[in-house]
């Protein structure tokens, strides 16, 4: 055995991967192994302690199933039960046994007969078919974008009981044999794209090195090689046109194929056979047999297809099982409405609504009152003090990027600081990490200094982008800070771990230090390190709390409600959960 | 018209992604994922304005001799030989210009400037938070008061749960620590997140709705 | 200025001068913390055990060179495990420096490989890492999230051609896998945004086994995740690296790391008892000058 091969450890019931698992005698003299159990067949013949025969799918199936792997670890953890159960039991009638035998011998060999036609008989190929399973049905996947058919069925009554336990079940589906010619030329059309591919990415090169050649300057080796390359771009010279008619020819083809799948499908039972779509382990009845939409790919599962399916419960010996009655046909399609996200939808929907009537109410003239932002307040305060000492501000816009809700508030916030820098002639640097946030910072400045009547004060190197790589641009910010010594930094917008970097620098610079953000583990390293600090939601409210118009006070007013809705229901979620009112919480339930 | 036409485009997008996440059709993906490509096509166009704009700045600095104009000679040193050497290449020994090929990503100098000096600048630039973190937690944590001192005490559970020199108690600690992390913390984090969540609605619509300008460079 | 005062406010330079000292001695002097294995941890460990030769593990590599005290330990300590036990490996890197990170993770892994080694009591023979064979390097492509969704159909969709501009179709290891199904599972070692991306589009949408290397700050984050299924392991920092080598029999840099992490944490302790003792004593010294 290969060292590559000592991975897993084996227990005295056997290999603890295979499905054999319990089945097996006492370990061979190496104590560990990796058999598995689609390795079985190729191990048998060396392997002592397999009892029984070789499943004949395992021999077939070299391919592995790493879904069905996953699954197979429930499976084992189950037997693993049953098996111990089943230890037990015998345990205890060997006990009995044993206390009999006390009174005499022949009641030892009895207990040792018993044992063993035990033993032989849970180990014996299984014989008759288990119960198959019932009630199948099939019907297009709800809630998604086609292309997959959900099957549901009633266990097998074998299923974890009797003698011929069912290990799992197999799906299979009728598949057209016009399928396999389809397939053919989906391979043909693949191999020729590849081949093209590759004569294209060998030619440039190629071309390249003969002309040094031809020129005198032969590479190392190549001289060996001139032919080679000679004879393969003639081959690509007079190939290629005719692949390239070949992949044209092929994708008609394909695409004429893809269009003929459902009709195709309507010659059941005749002209196709049944496949195997996919396997689940014992206990479970329910399976999705989930195609994509990409046409091209070979797993297309084709919407507005009769599909027929069935179902068979199969055993440890492959060829003792039992079909299910064929259901179809099923067709599959796109829904124009998800369903299970109806509660988000109702969410939204009241949300929006409470937005929209308190802007109304706020337009109508009722005052809404807005707690202090200590943060906001500072700014002009610090605005102030930069001009007073003749240094420069310093905004850092963070690392989000122009869609990121904390840095669409900070060009807010960035306007009303560059209006102020405007109208007290201070000096402003913007250095940015992402090149659109470069942009849209840039005409957010030059609004502001049009605000404040100074146009001609805006220069384009007040805002410019450095790098987007994290602490390079911690690196550049830091060089400003300690170069230029700004009286004032505000950091507005996202931060990861940079923040305690660019806000501890700031504190050695001596600067006064505002910074705001959502991002919650960020959030204490500002608060340590600066003077001012925005916590999550504020720095949204900052351009309400700015400009004080009742347009945006009125969201903020309705963002109050919400939580007050959310602290409401989760109050009522924390009552239920604790009641066993399922109801309750499955209303809320979102799917994907 | 020049402000109309952006909160016009806003405003069908962004009313179109709130539906698209109820509408699971094909129909719907395709166009959701078209838009997504776009995300990819202007990212590259604001990405070729921003190299251009970091020249700009540092062609000036230079030019006018501003103090530090040093830096930025090292700043286009390092954007151009890069770029230059992760296409320069050999292959069968002969030396030339690959794209996106084998050859110009083992370009020796390439990786000699990416492991012995970008990794290990980076790296320092990390490293300097275990200093500011020290730093910053001297400062910081004083047990001024009562709610000071509950932060104090939950940030020496916290830094104690990974020593091993805690003897029987160290289990204990770390427990403490972990109940710390996932309960109360937790709960913490979980009423800014629904908070924050909100927030990013409410700013959401108000974007849409054409409120909130500010992307826009008015506030 | 008395003592007390002295204490409360010792200058900045004074913190970072005995970190310093405290982390280059505690990593020139040899001596090994004892590591405490979490399950969190374990369960990643014990899954990539159990797996067959040749299944396929995908690690993410999605950190830059700024996170590589913390997460580069992982990705050798798993990749290794993995060449080791003779799976598969598909390597991505999304985020902007990862390429170089994971190209410098595999040559000194296929390194340490090609040695014969021991771990856990069991010999391993080394062996040649192939190109194409034992792994797969897909590079890097900017927007994680349509990355990952796009991989979800097929690796082809977003990367047609591998780090080094083969075709997929033509790489040995890669002909029948397609998408996520054929993978047995993802690791995700990330410092930033990137882990999210990996459980909405990626476990969210296509359900394969996920495991996360986070770093230390991260960590607390993602234990919802942990707990609700979405995740089945996680690696937070240093010291889920060390533990990671513990099980493997493979001690490397994070168990070196440990040192020096643990006595500059004691460290910082100290510094804090420090400044409340002075804080403490001054503000008594205080109060009895005011009565």
């Amino acid at each position: 055995m290969s060292s590559s091969r000592l991975s897993c450890k084996r227990t005295k019931r056997g290999c603890p991967t295979s499905p054999l698992f319990g089945q097996v005698l006492a370990p061979a003299s190496s104590r560990r192994c990796d058999l598995t159990a689609r390795e079985l067949p190729r191990n048998a013949k060396t392997c002592r302690t397999i009892v029984g025969r070789v499943p004949r799918e395992a021999q077939r199936n070299k391919k592995p199933d790493i879904r069905l792997d996953i699954r197979l670890q429930d499976f084992q953890a189950r037997l693993k039960t049953y098996t111990r159960h089943r230890i037990t039991i015998r345990s205890l009638t060997a006990l009995l046994l044993l206390l009999t035998a006390l009174s005499g011998s022949q009641a030892q060999d009895n207990a040792d007969s018993v044992l063993t036609s035990d033993l032989e008989t849970s180990l014996a190929p299984a014989a008759l078919p288990p119960a198959p399973v019932t009630e199948l049905k099939a019907f297009d996947s709800k809630n998604d974008h086609g292309h997959s058919v959900t099957l549901n069925w009633r266990l097998s009554p074998d299923d974890g009981a009797g003698k011929n336990i069912v290990f799992a079940y197999e799906v299979y589906r009728w598949v057209p044999f016009f399928m396999d010619s389809l397939k053919s030329v989906r391979e043909k059309l693949s191999q020729t794209e590849s081949a093209i591919a590759e004569l294209e990415v060998f030619e440039p090169p190629a071309k390249h090195l003969l002309n040094m050649h031809r020129e005198g300057k032969p590479g190392k080796g190549f001289a060996d090689s001139v032919k080679f390359y000679e004879d393969t771009l003639a081959a690509s010279k007079r190939l290629l046109p005719e692949y390239r008619q070949q992949v044209d020819r092929l994708r008609d083809e394909r695409d004429e194929g893809i269009d003929r799948i459902p009709s195709a499908h309507t010659s059941y039972p005749s002209e196709g056979e049944w496949r195997k779509v996919g396997t689940v382990v014992a206990g479970e009845s329910r399976f999705e047999n989930v195609g994509v939409k990409d046409k091209e790919s070979a797993d297309y599962l084709a919407d507005n297809t009769p599909y027929y399916y069935r179902v068979d419960a199969v055993t440890v010996n492959p060829a003792v099982r039992s079909q299910s009655d064929v259901v179809g046909p099923v067709r599959s399609s796109g829904q124009w409405f998800n369903t299970g996200r109806v509660p988000v939808f109702v969410a939204v929907m009241v949300f929006g609504f409470l937005t929209v009537y308190f802007i109304t109410r706020a337009k109508r003239g009722i005052d809404l009152y807005v707690r202090p932002l200590a943060g906001i307040d500072a700014v002009d305060d610090a605005i102030g003090r930069a001009t007073e000492m003749g240094k420069p501000i310093l905004y850092v816009l963070g690392l989000g990027t122009a869609a990121d809700i904390a840095t669409i508030a900070s060009f807010t916030i960035l306007g009303r600081v560059a209006r102020r820098v405007a109208e007290y002639q201070t000096q402003l640097i913007v250095p940015c990490y992402d090149p659109i946030v470069m942009t849209v910072a840039q005409e957010t400045v030059k609004a502001g200094f049009s605000d404040a009547g100074r146009p001609e004060a805006y220069n384009e190197d007040i805002v410019y982008f450095v790098t987007q790589s994290q602490f390079a641009y911690v690196a550049a910010v830091n060089g400003v800070m300690l170069r230029q010594l700004p009286a004032t930094n505000v950091y507005m917008g996202r931060f990861y771990a940079e923040s305690l970097i660019l806000a501890e620098t700031g504190a050695l610079a001596g600067s006064i230090q505002i910074a705001g953000t959502d991002e919650i583990a960020q959030i204490p390293f500002f608060i340590v390190a600066c003077d001012f600090t925005l916590i999550g939601e504020e720095l949204y409210a900052a351009s309400a709390y700015l400009g004080r118009e009742p347009l945006l006070l009125g969201s903020l007013k309705a963002q109050d409600y919400a939580k007050a809705a959310v602290i409401a229901l989760a109050t009522a979620g924390i009552v239920a959960a604790n009641l066993d009112w399922t109801w309750f919480t499955t209303l809320f339930r979102v799917s994907r | 018209m020049r402000r109309q036409i952006p909160l016009a485009l806003v405003m069908i997008f962004g009313i179109f992604m709130i539906f698209q996440y109820f509408v699971p059709h094909e129909s719907s993906e395709w166009v959701y994922e078209f838009l997504l490509d776009w995300i990819y096509i202007i990212g590259i166009f604001a990405l070729a304005l921003g190299i251009w704009s970091l020249i700009r700045v540092s062609v000036e600095k230079i030019h006018s001799r501003k103090s530090g104009w040093g830096y930025p000679i090292i700043t286009l040193a390092g954007l151009f030989l890069m770029i230059l050497f992760g296409f320069i290449g050999r292959r069968d020994g002969v030396w030339g210009l690959y794209f996106m090929t084998a050859e110009g990503l083992s370009n020796p100098m390439f990786r000699h400037f990416f492991d012995y000096i970008l990794i290990p600048i980076q790296s320092t630039m990390f490293a300097l938070l275990a200093f500011f973190i020290a730093s910053a937690a001297y400062r910081a944590f004083r047990a001024r008061n009562i709610l000071a001192s509950l932060l104090l005490i939950a940030a020496l559970i916290v830094m104690l749960r990974f020593n091993p020199y805690m003897g029987p108690i160290g289990p204990y600690v770390a427990d403490t620590a972990s109940w710390l992390l996932n309960v109360p913390n937790l709960a913490a984090k979980r009423a800014i997140i629904i908070g924050i969540g909100l927030g990013i609605v409410a700013t959401a619509l108000k974007v849409i709705l054409g409120i909130e300008r500010g992307y826009m460079g008015k506030g | 200025m008395n003592i007390f005062e002295r204490m409360m406010s010792l200058d900045r330079r004074w913190v970072f001068l005995f970190v310093a000292l405290v982390c280059v001695a505690t990593y020139i002097v040899p001596f090994e913390i004892p590591v405490r294995v979490d399950d969190e941890v374990r369960s990643i460990f014990e899954f990539i055990d159990t797996l067959r030769p040749g299944q396929i593990v995908f690690v993410a590599i999605d950190y830059d060179p700024n996170a590589l005290a913390e997460l580069h330990p992982m990705t050798y300590a798993i990749m290794e495990h993995c060449f080791r036990k003779n799976l598969k490996v598909i390597v991505t890197a999304l985020s902007q420096n990862g390429p170089g990170m994971a190209e410098q993770a595999i040559r000194d892994i296929a390194d340490s490989v090609r040695l014969d080694r021991e771990y856990g009591g069991v010999k391993y023979t080394g062996r040649e890492i192939v190109r194409g064979e034992d792994y797969t390097f897909l590079g890097y492509k900017p927007y994680y999230a349509l990355v990952i969704l796009g991989m979800g159909q097929d690796f082809r969709i977003p990367f047609p051609t591998d780090y080094y501009g083969v075709t997929l179709d033509s790489i040995p290891m890669m002909r029948g896998v397609h998408n996520y199904a054929q993978v047995a599972v993802v690791v995700d070692l990330s410092a930033g945004n990137i882990t999210d991306a990996w459980i909405a589009y990626g476990q969210g949408r296509f359900g394969f086994p996920l495991a996360l290397g986070l770093t230390g700050v991260m960590g607390a984050d993602y234990y919802p995740y942990l707990n609700s299924g979405q995740v089945f392991g996680i690696m937070a920092g240093l010291y889920g690296a060390a533990q990671y080598e513990q099980l493997a029999d493979n001690p490397g840099r994070a168990k070196d790391g440990m040192r020096v992490q643990v006595y500059a944490h004691l460290v910082i302790i100290l510094f804090i008892i420090m400044g409340n003792v002075g804080y403490f004593m001054s503000r008594r010294k205080r109060a009895g000058a005011a009565r």
